[in-house]
């Protein structure tokens, strides 16, 4: 019988790079970057590792394929080492790779690495799409962009929900504000200042109706973590973060092509959270999780993750967001480190960048950001687009 | 009786005035306006999707399995090797037991696929024959011919029973008359002398088919209710109908200034102008003009009444939109070289050896239907993607391309890179059943609405210069009429 991963394995050292346009940054110096911080953190050695997880998206630019790039960076001594790749959500299935492995039993202690160098690229946004469809659905799917595919979210949601045009943008403008507040006192965070609900509505459109401020940035960095099995854990520090739930969904493809899905929500991330849920041991989530990392690349994808998170009702997250139910001094705190919107999105890295918040806060160490008690994280991270993709739902706590 | 049993036309959505040109390059040759709009294709079509368009008009309730034979005439083949016709049979979802031929290097290759199509009948070689006739020609920046040519395209199913038009007589002549000429290493083509192309060529061979059509017939202008031939200068036009003794009301009108000179497609788009005025026991003329001249004509049946739904000639004529720049123009002609940036260059490959095995799903549109729940879906599945069926290969092709559809969303998109931004595209509920995400185009988003209804329309989806692969697919567009 199945027993689900809840309280088997602790995250014992996080390392996190500063995000941002780092020019004068390779990825493998990254990657260094954020071991380095997480093996210190741990207070392990290099030799201590068991095992190795590298999370990189894209093969046309940065470290390029397999796990070569990560053994070989850190010169890791011949132990066994996996790329994973998820879209999006590569950075939390780097987790789940060295999570399970050490609740197996297989191994003591295993590395989660996740790096993504994306201004390599030469031109903004990320690389053309159509190479990553594969051979067969490039023909058949249309020029569209990430901002675009999500754009059409909002494009269905504010018809669907009767929002016009200036309350939908205004809904989207305030959980932009939100995240900017956090991410301004964020030394890590590649986009640091505040903005106004007027900037934000007014900027100017990416995919209608998702403006300038409305889309993360894309972004250099790189994050790690070191995983245990529990009971090891407080050999190593005194305020271990127990991993509670690891969930992924992957969609079946009936929303491409059956006229069922509205393209208002992302049913993946309805299925991973209700079984992390279970997983935990969470029977009411508005009122159980404490915090959340969600997958913010654009403010309608954050919007839709407050009701497909079971948290608020469907259809009415934007009474919550107007409320300040998900402010820094909301109910539930949501981009405490200013999301992807701020912090930033060098893909594979992003799903360990958010447990990285979710690990500081619940030790205490999230400084002028910090939350006040926090007992249950929930880390969120979506690989694809609305009608096509992979959600990873993660919770931590004490 | 053998002859025509249906028609189509396409004419595409937009129109350049000519003042527009003039405005642009007038300085260099002042003398250079002429009066009127020539209708232009977007920057997504070409010879191949007009024609695929025009034979989607021309087999509106048509059953596509009895058709066994496809003639395309064109001079502007995007493919000098890899079959035209082939690729407009495939997107038509015609079945491959069929004869299929390319009809080209002149303006009367379009009469002579028709008068082909009609021999194949006639002799029984052949049961249904369509033909696909389209153009669309590049003159040079500043030029006559660039004031000229328009884009266009028009079909017609020849066969020997429910019969609107049959095909009464024939008579061609053939000159090496070198007045507009292009070779393998032009982009553009070139032309001599207009008054010597006037007098000695336009202004005689196209009277010389004519002339040799009544008399082998036996018959006279009076007996004819249209007579329809291309208009390269106005005056001469009407000249050579009058020389000959048609009244100036025999003459069908010539759209030269409301479309443009289409080519191949030319004496075919005004025949199924003529057909869709004509009545029954009309008799129609009409003649081609490029290299000599082939003439034939038509007697109207009975069954032309069953032909009225066809969007043909005047509903593509009446639906259309200024493109309102000449830049705008060369940068859709790929005349101008525009900066496209780097997003604009990354071409994914072209897995030709994919293309051949999904070359229905991709170039006819066709998915599949469930045997077991009866539902339709796009791409073609081998799993059901009913959630409450799941059955695994019990599925039969099943054909999107002549389906309307609604908008189900949709966004324009400025960071992708588009010549005519924003980049238009959307998820399209079908009529029936079936989703998928479209590009869309001809279209402005301002106008764009969910819900509203949408139309499928083949177009050219990419241009792979580094790979000599000029890539096809359907986009959503509103109903055009």
């Amino acid at each position: 019988m199945a027993e689900g991963i809840k309280d088997k394995v602790a995250i014992i050292g996080m390392g996190c790079t500063k995000f941002g346009e780092l020019w004068d940054k390779s990825p493998e110096s990254l990657i260094i970057e954020a071991f380095t911080e997480a093996i210190e953190d741990a207070g392990i050695d290099k030799k201590d590792i068991g095992a190795a997880w590298s999370g990189t998206c894209y093969d046309e630019v940065s470290v390029g394929k397999s796990a070569i790039p990560l053994a070989v960076t850190l010169k890791l001594p011949f132990i066994p080492a996996t790329r994973v790749e998820n879209f999006c959500a590569t950075g939390s299935e780097a987790l789940r790779g060295a999570c399970y492995a050490v609740a197996s039993g297989a191994y003591d202690i295993c590395l989660a690495v996740g790096v993504e160098k994306l201004k390599d690229i030469g031109y903004g946004g990320l690389p053309q799409n159509e190479v990553q469809w594969g051979t067969r659905l490039r023909f058949i799917m249309p020029n569209l962009t990430p901002p675009g595919a999500f754009a059409m979210m909002g494009t269905r949601y504010f018809a669907q929900y009767g929002l016009s045009r200036e309350e939908g943008k205004h809904a989207l403008a305030r959980i932009t504000v939100k995240s900017h507040h956090n991410g301004a006192m964020n030394p890590k965070a590649h986009l640091r200042r505040e903005v106004t609900i007027d900037e934000v509505m007014n900027a100017p459109i990416v995919a209608w109706p998702l403006g300038l401020f409305d889309c993360c940035g894309v972004s250099d960095g790189a994050a790690a973590a070191i995983v245990t099995r529990a009971e090891l854990a407080k050999q190593f520090r005194p305020d271990p973060v127990y991993v509670k739930a690891l969930q992924i969904a992957a969609s079946s493809g009936e929303e491409m092509v059956y006229t069922d899905w509205d393209y208002a929500h992302v049913e993946s991330t309805v299925k991973a959270s209700q079984r992390a849920y279970r997983e935990a041991g969470v029977k009411n989530p508005r009122k159980e999780i404490s915090m959340m990392e969600v997958h913010d690349c654009f403010s309608i994808t954050e919007l839709t993750i407050y009701e497909d998170l079971g948290i608020s009702p469907r259809g009415r997250a934007k009474e919550d967001v107007e409320a300040g139910f998900f402010d820094l001094d909301g109910k539930i705190p949501c981009q405490p480190d200013g999301g992807l919107k701020c912090f930033g999105h060098p893909i594979g890295a992003s799903g360990l960048r958010m447990m990285y918040e979710m690990y500081k806060q619940l030790q205490g160490k999230a400084g002028p950001r910090q939350i006040k008690s926090p007992k249950l994280g929930l880390t969120h991270n979506m690989g694809g687009i609305p009608p096509v993709n992979v959600v990873s739902v993660c919770m931590v706590g004490l | 009786m053998v002859g025509i049993t249906s028609y189509g036309a396409y004419i595409p959505l937009y129109r350049l005035n000519r003042t527009t040109i003039y405005l642009s390059l007038g300085w260099l040759n002042p003398a250079s306006l002429l009066p009127g709009e020539k209708a232009v294709a977007n920057y997504d079509e070409d010879s191949l999707t007009m024609a695929v368009a025009s034979g989607m008009d021309c087999l509106t309730g048509a059953d596509r399995e009895k058709i066994d034979g496809l003639f395309f005439a064109t001079t502007t083949a995007p493919y000098k090797e890899r079959q035209n016709a082939g690729i407009i049979a495939t997107a038509l979802d015609l079945g491959p037991s069929i004869r299929t031929s390319d009809f080209t290097t002149s303006m009367k290759a379009g009469t002579g696929a028709l008068v082909s199509a009609y021999d194949a009948v006639t002799s029984g070689s052949a049961k249904n024959v369509l033909v696909c006739a389209s153009d669309c020609r590049l003159g040079k920046p500043g030029g006559f011919q660039e004031e000229i040519y328009g884009d266009g395209a028009a079909a017609f199913l020849l066969g020997n029973s429910g019969v609107i038009a049959s095909i009464e007589g024939t008579y061609s002549v053939s000159y090496d008359f070198v007045d507009t000429w292009r070779a393998e290493e032009d982009k553009y083509n070139r032309a001599w002398e207009d008054r010597w192309i006037r007098d000695e060529g336009y202004g005689r061979f196209i009277s010389e088919a004519i002339s040799g059509l009544l008399e082998k017939y036996n018959l006279t202008p009076k007996d004819f209710a249209k007579v329809a031939y291309p208009c390269l200068y106005i005056r001469a036009h009407a000249d050579i109908g009058k020389r000959l003794g048609f009244e100036p009301g025999q003459i069908q009108d010539h759209l030269f200034t409301s479309m443009g000179h289409t080519g191949t497609a030319y004496p075919l788009m005004m025949l199924a102008a003529a057909l869709e005025d004509a009545k029954p026991g009309d008799k129609i003329l009409v003649a081609s003009y490029g290299n000599g001249s082939d003439a034939l004509f038509l007697e109207v049946t009975k069954e032309i009444k069953k032909a009225r739904d066809r969007r043909g000639m005047r509903k593509h004529l009446e639906s259309k939109k200024d493109l309102g720049s000449y830049e705008k123009y060369v940068t859709f002609r790929e005349i101008l070289d525009i900066d496209t940036g780097g997003r604009g260059e990354e071409i994914a490959g072209t897995q030709l050896s994919t293309l051949w095995r999904d070359r229905k799903t991709v170039l006819a549109l066709c998915g599949s239907k469930c045997r077991r729940c009866g539902t339709p879906q796009y791409p073609f599945q081998q799993v059901c993607g009913n959630p409450k069926c799941g059955a695994i290969n019990e599925m039969d092709s099943y054909r999107f391309s002549d389906r309307r559809g609604t908008l189900f969303t949709y966004t324009g998109d400025i960071l992708a890179f588009s010549p005519s931004p924003p980049a238009i595209y959307g998820t399209v509920d079908f009529e029936g059943g079936g989703r998928w995400m479209f590009d869309l185009n001809d279209c402005e988003l301002d106008a764009l609405q969910v819900g509203m209804p949408v139309e499928m329309s083949f177009r050219r989806k990419y241009h792979d210069r580094a790979h000599g692969i000029h890539g096809y697919y359907w986009k959503a567009t509103p109903l055009r009429a």
